[in-house]
């Protein structure tokens, strides 16, 4: 088993790009070339935990251009010979099998990854929810045949568990559906706000029920957007509600 | 990770007639806009395991969140 991976189904599909952008973190099994003293593996492993530069690998599924990722920590957990485990805490798109052969190259007897698994992606962790595939098969089928919704929430979750990170803004019904049309934000809408929004970030737009409206570009900063009684809050860049969920309470021109 | 407060700027109430708490959602809704956080198996890739979920749930379309160590491509 190679760990987390979070399967959105249908409408949730929406999410995949905040996911994407979302933290990881990877637990390690790396191949040493060489003999190293244990203290030296410890001593680099510390040194990789900044901001790196990748290029990505030959076969990989973006543009092959040098980038920046930040490592958030690597934690060693234990080494047997040239065999290092650790946990590496990271990025979204880190490339962890370059992390490797560039400890490696640190080290100077080169290394490679041997084995590798996600614990977490995201608000996903290894701990909470985890299933197989057969886990999935086995409830899925006993929910057919016995129709106890229980039995589908062992396997599946609320797209918004995939947005528990992100930063929300709260906002009135009669704001809803004009933001499932597209339309942006605007301060007489928000009802509440998490701290720590800055302009130019990814917010997501929720109803008091708790459901997931949209993700967007937040305009302004949390302590901004308190004070502010007009004026664009948040630019919509994905919309998740389908339209004509709650009732339509703006006004169209004629057309 | 970061500790976040939530900040009131308006008192307002949700109407219980539209929309719906993600935890009370119909099973139909419930799957549409679901999430399943799977143990990938080892050998098949991202993209095929994710295509046997489609099958198995019977839903039209799937995705993934970030490609997992498919052999070659990492």
């Amino acid at each position: 088993m190679t760990g987390v991976l979070p399967i959105t189904l249908e409408e949730s599909r929406k999410i995949v790009q905040a996911l994407l952008l979302s933290g990881k973190e990877y637990v390690c099994v790396m191949k040493l070339h060489g003999d190293v003293p244990e203290a030296r593996v410890k001593e680099v492993l510390k040194e990789f935990e900044d901001t790196i530069y990748q290029r990505p690998p030959l076969r990989a599924s973006v543009k092959r251009q040098l980038r920046t990722r930040k490592i958030y920590y690597i934690d060693f957990l234990e080494m047997e010979g040239r065999n290092v485990l650790f946990k590496v805490g990271c990025e979204g798109g880190t490339y962890i099998r370059k992390l490797c052969y560039d400890i490696g190259e640190v080290l100077g007897c080169g290394a490679h990854m041997q084995e590798l698994r996600r614990t977490r992606a995201g608000p996903f962790i290894e701990e909470e929810g985890l299933v197989t595939l057969h886990d999935v098969a086995y409830w899925f089928m006993e929910w057919r045949e016995k129709g106890n919704a229980s039995m589908l929430k062992k396997v599946i979750q609320p797209m918004e568990k995939a947005l528990q990170l992100v930063p929300k803004i709260y906002i009135r019904d009669s704001a809803v559906d004009a933001i499932c049309h597209g339309a942006s934000l605007t301060a007489p809408g928000v009802l509440s706000l998490e701290s720590g929004i800055t302009a130019g970030a990814m917010v997501a737009i929720f109803t008091l029920k708790g459901e997931a409206v949209a993700l967007a570009e937040a305009q302004a900063s949390t302590e901004e957007i308190l004070s502010m009684e007009h004026g664009v809050v948040a630019r919509v860049k994905r919309v998740l509600m389908p339209r004509g969920t709650y009732p339509k309470c703006w006004k169209s021109g004629e057309l | 990770m970061i500790e976040r407060r939530l900040l009131v700027k308006a008192e307002d109430e949700t109407d219980p007639k539209y929309g719906c708490k993600p935890e009370q959602r119909p099973p139909k809704d419930y799957i549409r806009f679901g999430v399943i956080n799977l143990d990938k198996p080892a050998g098949p890739t991202s993209h095929e395991v994710a295509a046997w979920v489609k099958r198995i749930i019977g839903v039209e379309n799937v995705g993934h969140g970030g490609t997992l160590e498919d052999l070659w491509s990492v």
